[in-house]
């Protein structure tokens, strides 16, 4: 066991960390953002409406992440019209590209849980909401949507931890991220064990992070479900 | 119960089959890379072909041994041969002083040295100044990552890839300015094809031996000196008899084997 060369290449790991930290952080909120309006679509009782969000979350449920990053990444270099065009500056970007999978992956995945949330509705709530006079829109904004973000929680803690474990991908079209750093400390110093246990480590340390802080919303979210002292 | 017998009897064999062929050689498993042409590639149809390849087989054939080729990625190409995936590696490997801390070589069995391309007409100038702000694609720990790393890596961006495959993929999508590899690995693998056109050779060739070793040579686990000996001397035979002048030919129209 050798872990001198990790010491010495603790920057370049911590530089990796933060890369990692960015990109799952920008594509959650870019994800969440998009999965609001898929999952209302999808829940929509016209079939015209919820063809476009149920295919989306099909496709980006039906196939690996990797496939997606490959797609984007190098399939999208192949079309010339493409790299002539005004939207190259961002495909040409690894970065970019790792984002633009990230965010849609798990958009699709926090629709499907949404949307699951807010079927779960009981129709009770909706009728006491409409039976107080609330327009159709007060009571999505009121009562539908923030008791399905509260019954969607927990699934959606898994699905940032998921996140967080699937950006390792990012390595592999040349970011330099947590995983990145790990195989680039491998293959100098051809030290795999510790320089992969390393990487698992921090991601050890950013899931712990993220338990933590979903215990604490959830506390918050979840007052109602408190055990309390009778 | 009776899967787990017959899994520990496959398992012992293999097991007593490993001990049986470490003392003679009759059997050799060689791992190679499959992704770096014309060195090494595999065909539409799977096969593996390439100059490493048909080394491989010659030498192989020089000292009567059987031999298992056995595709393996870049990156875990060393750590496999520790781990006894393989015995043997002929995949381009620069003989280094970082990798000879780890493994042993055997003589070179050919030396290039390595350029930079550009696209053409791009006039980039090779120094530190010219390189600024520059993208740099290369393989991940390969000699030219860390050539480029230690000689322009305060100044240059250096991306790198998995394979070499994928840098020319990159180069040609516009994500690069400059690729850094084997000058013949980028003539006859990109330079030379469709994609490669619009690309050419920029700079010098760096053939630092601090950097870059002394050539290509067999990587062999250090334990197995004897095999390092039996390579050694197939290597020069091969050389002696013609064999290696035909691959050579075969493939290059100059000799690959250098100085």
């Amino acid at each position: 066991m050798d872990f001198g060369a990790i010491v010495s290449n603790l920057p370049l790991y911590l530089d990796g960390m933060l890369t990692t930290v960015e990109l799952v952080v920008i594509a959650l909120i870019i994800g969440l953002a998009l999965a609001v309006p898929v999952a209302l679509t999808a829940t929509s009782n016209n079939p015209l409406v919820t063809f476009a969000p149920k295919a989306f979350i099909y496709f980006f449920r039906g196939t690996p992440l990797i496939v997606q990053m490959y797609m984007i990444y190098y399939g999208a270099g192949q079309f010339e019209p493409l790299r002539e065009s005004i939207f190259w500056p961002i495909f040409k970007e690894a970065y970019a590209c790792a984002l633009i999978a990230f965010s849609l992956n798990t958009a699709a995945y926090t629709a499907e849980i949404l949307r699951g949330a807010i079927i779960a509705t009981p129709y009770g709530e909706i009728e006491a909401g409409r039976s107080c006079g609330m327009s159709k829109w007060l009571v999505l904004r009121r009562i539908i949507l923030p008791n399905s973000f509260r019954r969607a929680l927990p699934a959606y803690g898994n699905e940032v931890i998921f996140m967080l474990h699937g950006s390792a991908l990012a390595g592999v079209i040349t970011i330099v991220d947590l995983f990145g750093a790990a195989r680039i400390v491998n293959s100098r110093h051809f030290v795999p064990f510790e320089s992969f246990i390393t990487a698992g480590v921090f991601y050890l340390i950013l899931t712990f992070a993220i338990i933590w802080l979903f215990k604490k919303v959830e506390f918050r979210w979840h007052a109602h479900l408190r055990r309390r002292e009778v | 119960m009776k899967r787990a017998i017959a899994l520990l009897t496959i398992l012992t064999a293999m097991t007593f089959g490993a001990i049986a062929n470490a003392g003679d050689w009759d059997k050799i498993r060689i791992g190679v890379e499959g992704a770096y042409p014309p060195f090494s590639s595999v065909t539409a149809s799977g096969e593996l072909q390439g100059f490493d390849i048909e080394i491989a087989r010659a030498l192989c054939d020089e000292m009567g041994a059987e031999c298992t080729l056995v595709q393996q990625d870049w990156d875990g190409i060393i750590p496999a041969l520790l781990a006894r995936k393989y015995d043997a590696i002929i995949a381009s490997m620069s003989i280094t002083e970082e990798r000879k801390k780890k493994v042993a070589f055997s003589k070179k069995y050919y030396s290039t040295p390595a350029k930079f391309a550009q696209a053409k007409g791009a006039g980039i100038e090779i120094s530190a100044e010219g390189l600024k702000g520059k993208t740099v694609g290369v393989q991940r720990a390969t000699t030219h990552d860390n050539f480029v790393t230690a000689a322009f890596g305060d100044s240059v961006d250096v991306r790198r890839y998995g394979t070499q495959d994928e840098a020319y993929l990159d180069a040609v999508a516009g994500r690069l300015d400059l690729i850094l590899a084997d000058s013949v690995a980028m003539a006859e693998g990109f330079l030379n094809t469709d994609e490669g056109q619009g690309w050419e050779f920029v700079g010098p060739g760096y053939s630092d031996p601090e950097f870059f070793g002394e050539g290509a040579g067999i990587a062999i686990r250090k334990k197995n000196q004897d095999l390092v000996d039996k390579f050694n001397a197939a290597i020069d035979a091969i050389r002696s008899n013609g064999t290696y002048q035909a691959i050579n030919d075969k493939y290059f129209e100059f000799d690959v084997y250098g100085e």
